[in-house]
């Protein structure tokens, strides 16, 4: 390096290389903006000197993770596979593609309250590329969902950067979304449009911790409510339940902001434990919290064993109310509970089994993982009507409670 | 005042140029040890860590900021 | 410093001399000069091996870690050039930074090399040659000069290793 710095210094005073380049720079009257441009142009190169000389990140590892999941709780059963695939083309591209199935036989308290038990089944396809270049990484990728009364196409794109001698990497990203929102045996047909900005970063602290923060703000604009949900009213005319239903009426945007931090922190007789804690906030008036602690920690080097807690937390809508005094009572009426104030928990567990290189040929890794985690909802102001036992209940009813066990079993080959 | 500035943010982003090639990350690249390791990736379980997000997303209001990647080896 | 920008013909050369050290920078820099700092570290092979008894061999110095992918890769093609050079008078030390050297076995075991492995679980060594990417060679010719840098690995890097030691065991 220093050499390097010597022969600069002998080329950069000497006056013939001057009068060769300063040939080529715009005249003085124009010299403003060339400085604007040099200015950012110094700023780059900063970020690119940061680490020394031209080195690179890597490319995600080839892989293939195939996932079992399933839902069972409130009422509902979702399950189905889950395929996500990486491979590298050469030293700069890799390439990926998930294909995924939630097979749904639900009877919820939205359907058992609306409708009846039914089955059905979504399906999910993306594509997508990494490219790599030194240390910025461009990715960009599409996914296209698709079941009977419903389709969503989305399209994002992301840049991340690695600098300071790779202590810090941040990441920018933007997708757009389309969702076509239907309804079964009906020509009902809306449309959803969705705008995403992402903003990450994640930073080494210190040789046994790193953290992570991430902004996110999405901003939704259609027909934003479930065309088979109703609100409810009191209705004196209603004899068997004392209220009536009409079809929910929703704003036509949603604007929505996430701010989390997380870090993790390496334990002395190698173990991790990982603190997160994500702000939520939305112009519908919904705030959020969620706290989640994660413990892992291997035994050897095959066997690893996991826990974690957490809790989320979120106060309701403006326009959400469990039971409206009359039908129309104000200009946007909601009762879906996911808008109501209620708190989750989660309690979780894992195992996972890993073989290393060697044991199978040409694959690096093959891991086999075992994560079950139980889900508690209890809702604030949603109440179960199915509860209700004549209309002197109604809006009386007990609040409505649910849990459900999520189970994931997966193989990860490493290539 | 304009030129001094700007011959200030010009001074400031050379020596910020010589700083930063001589820059000298407080964890270096063979320290990585412990932050190399799975068990202190942000994103462990890959197709199993993105289905739990779709679960949460699916039934609270909140959406977003799920989490990144970093630390790792930094290699290369 | 009350001059116009317009007519400041010394901003002017300020802003080529940054332009034009930022880009020497960026172009490869990975030439070498100066006596490479002697140690001793134990090795795979049984005995200790000290930098300063292997004078008159060319010696591929490579910093490796079992958790860095790249190094990882590297490691078999590196034993190609080792076994097609080692009886030209050159040999290669990779210098393992693993904290923990069982790990390093582990990795060795299922992809074994026949160049000696060193161990520098403190990183003293790392330190002494400024180690500052992962992973790193410095390809040290007969006199015990430094004379080429790589670093970090990426797919056709070894084509470079081998033109490097070509010359130097010619030197």
């Amino acid at each position: 390096m220093q050499k390097v710095v010597r022969e600069v210094v002998v080329v950069v005073t000497n006056p013939s290389t001057y009068s060769a380049i300063l040939g080529k720079i715009p005249s003085t009257t124009s010299i403003m903006p060339f400085f604007k441009v040099f200015f950012i142009l110094l700023i780059t190169v900063n970020s690119l000197l940061s680490s020394p000389v031209a080195l690179a990140g890597t490319l995600p590892v080839d892989s293939v993770d195939i996932l079992h999941h399933r839902f069972d709780g409130g009422g509902m059963e979702i399950d189905g596979p889950f395929i996500l695939v990486r491979k590298s083309i050469g030293t700069q591209v890799s390439v990926n593609g998930h294909y995924y199935i939630d097979s749904v036989s639900a009877a919820s308290i939205d359907v058992v309250a609306n409708a009846s038990e039914y089955t059905e089944e979504r399906t999910e396809v993306s594509a997508g590329v990494d490219f790599l270049h030194e240390k910025t990484m461009i990715s960009t990728g599409y996914t296209n969902s698709e079941e009977n009364d419903f389709k969503a196409n989305s399209v994002f794109l992301s840049i991340g950067q690695d600098f300071f001698g790779d202590l810090t990497k941040l990441t920018m990203g933007y997708a757009r979304g389309w969702d076509e929102v239907g309804k079964i045996e009906s020509d009902f047909s809306e449309d959803v449009d969705r705008q995403i900005y992402k903003l990450g970063m994640s930073q080494v602290l210190t040789k046994n911790s790193l953290m992570g923060l991430d902004i996110e703000t999405i901003s939704d604009e259609g027909y934003l409510n479930n065309p088979y949900r109703s609100y409810r009213y009191f209705d004196s005319d209603n004899t068997e339940f004392g209220y009536s239903k009409a079809t929910e009426v929703y704003p036509e945007t949603r604007t929505s902001t996430a701010v989390a931090m997380r870090g993790l922190y390496y334990l002395p007789y190698r173990a991790s434990i990982k603190g997160e804690y994500r702000y939520f906030s939305d112009s519908w008036g919904i705030d959020a919290h969620t706290f989640e602690v994660l413990y892992v920690h291997p035994f050897g080097r095959q066997w690893t064993l996991e826990a974690k807690v957490r809790r989320y937390s979120q106060t309701s809508a403006d326009f959400y109310s469990d039971i409206f005094s009359h039908e129309g009572a104000n200009d946007f009426l909601a009762r879906d509970k996911e808008l109501s104030t209620y708190t989750g928990m989660t309690y979780g567990g894992g195992v996972t089994y890993e073989l290393g290189q060697g044991i199978i040929p040409h694959v690096n890794k093959l891991k086999l993982t075992l994560l079950v985690d139980y889900l508690k909802y209890e809702y604030d102001n949603f109440r179960d009507e199915t509860a209700g036992n004549g209309p002197l209940d109604a809006g009386k009813e007990p609040f409505y409670e649910f849990d459900a066990w999520v189970t994931r079993a997966s193989i990860t080959f490493e290539y | 005042m304009k030129t001094r500035l700007i011959i200030g943010l010009l001074l400031f982003g050379s020596v910020g140029v010589s700083g930063c090639t001589e820059f000298k990350p407080w964890v270096k690249p063979y320290e990585r040890n412990n932050l190399a390791d799975p068990i202190m990736s942000l994103d462990r379980h890959g197709a199993a860590g993105s289905y739990i997000h779709h679960v949460y997303q699916a039934r609270e209001g909140a959406r977003g900021a799920e989490g990144g990647a970093g630390g790792g080896c930094g290699c290369n | 410093m009350k001059t116009s920008i317009k007519n400041n013909g010394l901003l002017r050369n300020f802003v080529v001399t940054v332009l034009l050290s930022s880009i020497a920078f960026m172009t490869q820099a990975n030439e070498l000069s100066g006596a490479a700092p002697d140690f001793t570290l134990k090795s795979n092979q049984g005995k200790n091996i000290r930098l300063q008894d292997l004078r008159g061999q060319v010696v591929m110095l490579n910093f490796w870690a079992s958790w860095c992918g790249p190094c990882r890769q590297e490691m078999p093609l590196m034993d190609v050039i080792y076994k097609k050079y080692e009886k030209l008078g050159f040999t290669i030390l990779a210098v393992n930074v693993d904290e923990d050297s069982s790990d390093a076995d582990a990795f060795l075991n299922s992809v074994p090399v026949t160049f000696p492995v060193l161990y520098d679980n403190d990183s003293k060594v790392s330190e002494l040659f400024d180690v500052d990417a992962m992973p790193t060679t410095v390809m040290i010719d007969r006199d015990g000069n430094k004379r080429f840098l790589h670093r970090g690995y990426k797919e056709g890097y070894e084509i470079d290793y081998e033109k490097q030691v070509n010359k130097l065991v010619r030197e």
